[in-house]
């Protein structure tokens, strides 16, 4: 479903990734660790396009297409999903009139008729139930004053209103405590299909207990130093992160 | 970020719809101002000897009167003799059934999306359409007139009901109230008249469309608003112009009287050629608006949605002279390109437990420049006056300004008075998350907009609302990147 390879992106002229490979199949998930400023959230950030990041070398193909060659939009109508570690407000318009227009310009991109009220509030009502949001919520502007868990939830209920193929959960766990990480961790979960695939960025193990990952990859210097199973997040838990800085910097030596 | 600008320039670029012009034949004063042109247009509508001479003393007045320079707006000094001040169609003699309007002209308001067929009207809004210098249709006015309600162009106000324009006439904006008010007084050659008498609540929201058609010609009407004891009105103007590359002038007046208890709502949307990408041609939009809150508990609530004309110089004001009056501003400003704006209001507290609310929202795009400028006055005996205010700018793109001019001036203790003020860039954040849930640029700025503005929009008449929304979007069309 995703291959990266060999993907090499800077900010401003500053390299962040220096070389990522990585491939993904429907029905995997797969985690991505490693300490502070190691590229995780800049490798979430390009595979959404975000126009900052600077791609100088390498590939990503996305169900056979060149991720790279499409817009922002056309990667989400494709079927990519990102979950944003923060949020953006945006005053004055409602939950629900924002995901609407973004489940018909996806349904028009894929060739399907839009949604009228009625049945897009049954959509909403349906998948409501998956991540324990208040329509109340709903209908206040995006956002605006939501509390952290509230933000990071209807993140994950976007997710479940559109569908996505790939979804990238950028430090989901981020600023929720143990009750809204069951909530987001269990949606997240009932999501997952044979079909679909999801990446988990995190810096703790914590959220890994409750989305349990296929495969676990640590991130140091822009590059995939080591890849494992589950068991690797539990090492890394126990452990800290220096016992791989000192591998790599073996390597180099 | 220079994507961020990219997306702003795209989205500021689009042209303006309503830029074509009909040929008709016209009766059309000499180019030029001097008092055998002022006499010349009083003849021509057969006016009374007062209403002569009145225009006469403004004529007058405005000769000694200097073009006002406060404003945040630049531009070349107008040639006030190289403007016309009447153009009407020929054919447009005035009638009582719209069956005998000339099709062609009919033909400029079907264009506009405005029938003034009757029957064809879904929603119940009575239109009076004013081309030019002249009122060429009023719809609805049997229906009206059952409930008292007087509405009709000023000229046939003038005809039939001159104790009411003698009245009224200047009572809010004075001759000498300001330069282009005074002009207007001189020159105005058509416009709305609207009363609603004592204990009416109007049916049907009233509305006038003024298009200007003929080049080099400038629009000077005239609209007057009376609301007797406990009534109530809800009025709407709109506006647009053909694209010319020459500046056209807009010079109006609107008065608004409110009694006792009288509530009168007015909502324009402003949609004047703003002039191209490069700034060229556009109307200039030099407006005196103002009601007075006469009666105690009256009311009067100015919407405005300003996304046309090259220069807008406007300030919808309410006097607050009745005790427990309220008078209540709620406006969207949209400047793109080379357009610029000045415009807030004045709130007057005279009248005891008084209050007035403001909020703008500004939004400036390309190489425009934004200004509200707004004063908040409450005099010695306005005991327990309140006002808030709120002024919100948006920037979007890195050439353009917004400014606020807010003048708080206070004679009396016991007044509260607020005022918030916020300025924002649209985000590329907020953009880019739009983007990333399948929603294209475009529609992103045009969501983000609209929540920008709902508070202002929300005040508008439903149907109106929609075509705000649209005209948001339309204008700030191509302006991100």
């Amino acid at each position: 479903m995703l291959k990266i390879t060999n993907l090499h992106a800077s900010i401003e002229g500053t390299p962040i990734l220096r070389g990522i490979n990585l491939e993904v199949k429907p029905g995997e998930v797969h985690a991505i660790m490693g300490p502070n400023g190691s590229g995780k959230s800049t490798l979430a950030s390009v595979l959404a396009g975000r126009e900052e990041y600077e791609v100088t070398e390498g590939s990503v193909l996305f169900k056979g297409k060149d991720l790279l060659d499409l817009s922002p939009e056309d990667r989400a109508r494709e079927g990519v999903f990102l979950a944003f570690q923060y949020p953006v407000e945006i005053p004055g318009v409602s939950s629900t009139n924002f995901l609407r227009t973004a489940v018909n310009q996806v349904r028009e991109y894929r060739g399907q008729e839009p949604l009228d009220a009625v049945k897009f509030l049954s959509l909403m009502k349906e998948k409501m139930k998956l991540v324990e949001i208040d329509q109340k919520l709903l209908s206040r502007s995006l956002n605006e004053g939501f509390s952290g868990g509230e933000k990071k939830r209807n993140e994950i209920f976007q997710m479940a209103i559109l569908e996505p193929t790939l979804s990238i959960l950028d430090e989901t766990d981020s600023g929720l405590d143990i009750d809204a990480l069951k909530i987001v961790s269990n949606g997240v979960n009932e999501l997952k299909s044979k079909d679909n695939a999801t990446i988990v960025v995190t810096h703790y193990q914590r959220l890994l207990d409750y989305i349990v990952p296929d495969f676990v990859h640590v991130l140091y210097q822009g590059r995939i130093v080591k890849s494992g199973t589950k068991e690797l997040a539990l090492e890394l838990e126990e452990k800290g992160y220096d016992w791989i800085k000192e591998e790599v910097a073996g390597t180099a030596v | 970020m220079s994507k961020d600008n990219e997306i702003l320039e795209q989205f500021t670029s689009k042209e303006y719809e309503h830029g074509w012009s009909v040929e008709y034949e016209a009766d059309e004063a000499p180019l030029g101002l001097n008092e055998g042109i002022i006499r010349w247009i009083s003849a021509k509508k057969e006016e009374p000897q007062w209403l002569l001479d009145w225009r006469l003393k403004a004529y007058k007045t405005w000769e000694q009167m200097t073009e006002p320079e406060w404003a945040n707006i630049h531009y070349p000094k107008i040639d006030f003799q190289r403007t016309r001040y009447y153009s009407a169609p020929k054919k447009s003699k005035k009638t009582d059934s719209l069956d005998e309007i000339d099709p062609e002209l009919l033909k400029i308001y079907d264009r506009l999306g405005i029938s003034l067929n009757e029957q064809k009207r879904l929603q119940g809004i009575a239109v009076d359409a004013v081309l030019d210098s002249v009122s060429v249709g009023t719809t609805f006015r049997d229906t009206l007139s059952k409930h008292g309600i007087i509405f009709c162009s000023f000229s046939e106000a003038v005809k039939e009901h001159p104790e009411l324009i003698k009245k009224y006439l200047g009572s809010v904006v004075p001759i000498s109230d300001n330069y282009y008010a005074a002009l207007n007084s001189a020159v105005f050659s058509d416009g709305s008249f609207c009363y609603i008498p004592k204990g009416v609540r109007c049916p049907m929201e009233l509305s006038t469309y003024f298009r200007i058609n003929a080049a080099n010609t400038g629009q000077f009407e005239r609209t007057l608003i009376v609301a007797e004891e406990s009534s109530y009105v809800s009025y709407l103007e709109g506006c647009t112009a053909p694209q010319r590359d020459e500046n056209q002038l807009h010079a109006a007046v609107v008065e608004i009287y409110a009694a006792k208890n009288a509530e009168v709502k007015y909502s324009t949307v402003q949609n004047w050629f703003p002039g191209d990408k490069n700034g060229k041609g556009g109307i200039y939009n030099f407006v005196t608006k103002r009601g007075i809150c006469a009666g105690d508990h009256s009311k009067i609530s100015w919407t405005q949605v300003e996304t046309g004309s090259a220069i807008t110089w406007k300030y919808p004001s309410c006097i607050l002279k009745g005790n427990y009056s309220i008078g209540e501003f709620y406006s969207v400003a949209v400047t793109n390109n080379y357009q610029q704006a000045d415009t807030g209001t004045k709130m007057i507290h005279i009248g005891k437990n008084t209050r007035s609310r403001i909020v703008s929202k500004g939004i400036s795009a390309g190489h425009s420049q934004n200004s509200y400028r707004g004063q908040v006055q409450v005099m010695k005996r306005a005991t327990n006056a309140r006002n808030f205010s709120q002024c919100d700018s948006l920037l979007m793109g890195s050439t353009c300004g917004a400014h606020t001019f807010p003048y708080i001036d206070i004679s009396n203790s016991t007044a509260q008075v607020e005022h918030e003020a916020t300025t924002s860039k649209i985000g590329e954040d907020q953009i880019f998350y739009c983007n990333q849930r399948g929603i294209a640029t475009e529609d992103a700025v045009a969501l983000i907009v609209n929540g920008y503005a709902k508070e202002v929009l929300n005040q508008l008449p439903m149907e109106f609302a929609v075509e705000a929304q649209k005209l948001l979007a339309l204008t700030l069309e191509g302006s991100v990147g």
